[in-house]
């Protein structure tokens, strides 16, 4: 029984705590909040730099051949930070798709620049509306919408229904004839959305020949354990920032935080976060692994980790008074990315029943 | 990471195993109580002979040292027994204030005489130990305690009178550790000592309690001019705050214990056919899981820090927050499957139905035993966060003075 990261990991980890704290403080998140660029570009090129983003990808395809660990301790920083960048859409979905759907040739010609975050890329998951149609001559006709860096991203990559009723991964590009892109409002302007029309755009299909359907498993239950990852860093933070503030903030002639009501409010979150980290990591070790537990635990992490992560931002806005309710203080960069996060890979509740099919499946 | 055994531990397990199997049934469910139908002093008499076996193959004190007659294994290995021990239908907490809690502060605690008169004879389970600490007006508040020990000058006894409440198998215990106030002039944490007790002295009444739940799995004791020798004191007269904090972490450790993996099972076996039919039944199941594996987690995360010879992380603590409302939860859940039939008596219906109706009333014990919900969470937030300490308005003034 060894249920903890490796020392190296949890050096790892530290370098990448360091790296966030010098290139993305809060005023590097609050320039993407106010739209000034699509990500925060220090928080990005240092991730690039520690080797985040070249992390779990193979030697062969310009990777640094670590495990998903690696990325996964990393993912708690950026969450940690609050950083805003396409980690999550570039290296936690788009790459996971090549991987999974692209043909070899697809793969080498793709993968090294992702890895080593020279272009970005995004999925979208196709989890409400209708999927594009594929035309036999190769161009897409539809929308996809709330695409997560749908407007940065080099290359978007999508599901797409063939006239012969299967469905594949497409790649589409910024300047791909007939693709029409717009910025989206996003609940948290740290993670902007975009819409993208297709309108008999030129796509390529990815030839790799796996099932589309179990490439989505795959991206999805790796985006939920990456995304998890960073809620619970994100909730680790919003807990620290409400312990400081109650510590700082006198009422009635003594600490906030010497107040009972107080104390047990933090101490809920904080069982939240613990009980969270546990499924968390958990479900690193599942992906790692592979193991026949995965559907299961990323689906556990995915509820608790939103569950954590909502309570931090919520009742840590609330321990901060009147204060946490302003723009100037960064609870609300907590409360919209908590809800973001939630929401993103689709909610609690489908989490849930994923979790319980899953837990039948194996019984 | 990885949840296998290191190669010695494997083969441990495989040891262990292969014991169990040969000295006991292994469970039919997964939740199945051991001895539900038993009287109690039959229960008690099956617990001592199980003990006496675990004892005698080497299992029976897996971590204590080889000088009073344990194994001298790791704690780990304890660890691995217990796991594997909950697969089988026998009885197991029958000890746990004994070896848990009451041995250890011995072993790190007592004068030497104590260790070789008492230790052996505990871990062989020949000699039961209870813990005489809690009383009417002194739960959480423990240093609040009102019993009396007065030293007789002519005998160099002491002499005990006093009220002790909430006392697990006080009535098969030959011995207990006892607090008792020394000096009322003194601030209360400053004033007492803990005493060894025989049980069999004359002066002690044991009463059974009857619990909310009808059942009488507590006592309390009625101390009456006990006598007891200066000899029996553990560490100093007046220095017993120190020698109750130092076993109340062998209690919250022992609390903690080893979870069985596939405990989240049992919610899914209760659900049945509705676990794949009513969306609403498996929103309860999930969040079942949720808690039901996390503190299973919790405890390899635990395990981990002791195979490294660490202590666990302080995050453990609030697996017994987690665990209180996770059983309240499983037994409310056990019971609303019922539907309207869920309100017959669990002996009318079926074992699951008597379990879930036991742990319906046992999740109440498990928030209060060992700190409430309440203090556990100003234990958290005042070690763990650092928040500021409850103020004490009782600091610093003579027990005596205090309002009550």
């Amino acid at each position: 029984m060894d249920f903890d990261f490796s020392d190296e990991q949890k050096m790892f980890r530290e370098e990448v705590r360091k790296a966030l704290a010098r290139a993305c403080p809060v005023v590097e998140v609050r320039k993407v909040l106010e739209g000034q660029g699509p990500w925060a570009a220090p928080a990005w090129d240092a991730l690039v730099e520690q080797g985040v983003t070249a992390a779990d990808v193979a030697e062969e395809h310009g990777g640094l051949g670590l495990s998903v660990l690696e990325l996964a301790v990393a993912a708690e920083e950026v969450g940690y930070a609050l950083a805003p960048t396409p980690l999550f859409t570039s290296i936690g979905l788009a790459l996971e798709v090549v991987r999974r759907a692209g043909s070899p040739a697809q793969q080498a010609a793709w993968l090294p620049a992702l890895a080593q975050g020279a272009a970005t890329a995004t999925v979208a998951l196709g989890l409400h509306g209708v999927l594009p149609c594929l035309a036999a001559n190769g161009t897409a006709e539809g929308e996809l919408t709330a695409v997560p860096d749908g407007l940065s991203a080099e290359a978007v990559f999508f599901r797409a229904l063939a006239a012969d009723g299967q469905v594949h991964w497409c790649r589409v590009t910024a300047n791909s004839a007939g693709c029409e892109r717009r910025a989206q409002d996003s609940i948290d302007p740290t993670r902007p959305l975009a819409g993208v029309k297709l309108r008999q755009a030129s796509v390529e299909v990815l030839a790799g020949g796996a099932d589309a359907a179990t490439v989505l498993q795959g991206v999805l239950h790796r985006g939920a354990v990456l995304l998890a990852f960073e809620q619970l860093g994100g909730a680790a933070r919003a807990l620290e920032d409400a312990r400081k503030y109650v510590l700082d903030r006198r009422a009635f002639g003594k600490q906030v935080g010497a107040y009972q009501a107080m104390k047990h409010k933090l101490v809920d979150i904080y069982t939240a976060v613990e009980l969270a980290r546990v499924h968390v990591y958990y479900s690193a070790w599942a992906l790692q692994t592979n193991a026949p537990e995965l559907p299961v635990a990323a689906a556990g992490a995915r509820v608790a980790a939103s569950q954590a992560y909502t309570l931090a931002a919520q009742e840590g806005l609330q321990a901060h008074g009147g204060f946490g309710f302003t723009w100037a203080a960064d609870c609300h960069l907590h409360y919209r990315r908590a809800r973001w996060t939630a929401l993103i890979l689709g909610n609690v509740h489908d989490w849930r029943e994923k979790l319980v099919s899953g837990l039948v499946a194996t019984a | 990471m990885h949840f296998e055994d290191q190669p010695q531990d494997a083969e441990y397990r495989t040891h262990v195993r292969a014991w169990l199997e040969a000295n006991a049934p292994r469970k039919t469910r997964p939740d199945e109580t051991w001895g539900l139908h038993l009287p109690e002093d039959d229960r008690v008499a099956a617990a001592r002979e199980w003990q006496r076996r675990k004892f005698d193959a080497g299992f029976g004190a897996i971590a204590f040292p080889r000088k009073y007659g344990g194994a001298g294994g790791r704690a780990y290995e304890s660890a691995i027994f217990q796991q594997e021990e909950a697969n089988f239908s026998v009885p197991v907490a029958f000890y746990n204030i004994s070896l848990g809690v009451c041995i250890p502060s011995l072993l790190a605690l007592a004068r030497p005489e104590h260790k070789e008169r008492h230790v052996r004879a505990a871990l062989e389970g020949t000699e039961v130990w209870c813990q005489l600490y809690s009383e009417p007006a002194a739960g959480s508040d423990l240093a609040g305690i009102l019993t009396r020990a007065e030293r007789d000058a002519d005998a160099g006894d002491f002499i005990i009178n006093g009220q002790k409440v909430w006392t697990t198998h006080a009535r098969h215990a030959s011995w207990a550790l006892l607090v008792a106030r020394t000096d009322a002039s003194k601030p209360k944490h400053e004033g007492l000592t803990v005493f060894i007790i025989d049980m069999k002295v004359p002066g002690i009444t044991v009463r059974p309690i009857r619990q909310a739940s009808g059942e009488a799995d507590f006592n309390e004791v009625f101390l009456t001019d006990v006598r007891v020798p200066a000899a029996n004191v553990i560490g100093e007269v007046d220095g017993g705050w120190k020698i109750i904090v130092a076993s109340l972490v062998h209690e919250r450790v022992s609390i903690g214990g080893a979870l069985p993996r596939d405990l989240h099972r049992m919610t899914l076996e209760m659900a049945g056919d509705r676990a794949n039919t009513d969306a609403r039944i498996r929103e309860r199941v999930a969040d079942q899981y949720l808690m039901s594996q996390g503190l299973w987690l919790m405890s390899a995360r635990a395990l981990t820090a002791v195979s490294k010879g660490q202590a666990p992380g302080p995050e453990s603590i609030c697996a017994k927050i987690i665990a209180g409302r996770f059983l309240q939860d499983f037994a409310y859940f056990g019971m609303d499957l019922r539907g309207s039939e869920g309100v017959l008596a669990g002996r009318e219906l079926d074992e699951a139905a008597m379990t879930s109706q036991r742990m319906w009333f046992g999740s109440l014990a498990v928030r209060i035993a060992g700190g409430t919900d309440e203090i556990v969470r100003n234990t958290i937030a005042e070690r763990v966060l650092g928040l500021p300490p409850e103020v004490r308005i009782d600091k610093g003034i003579p027990f005596k003075d205090l309002a009550r």
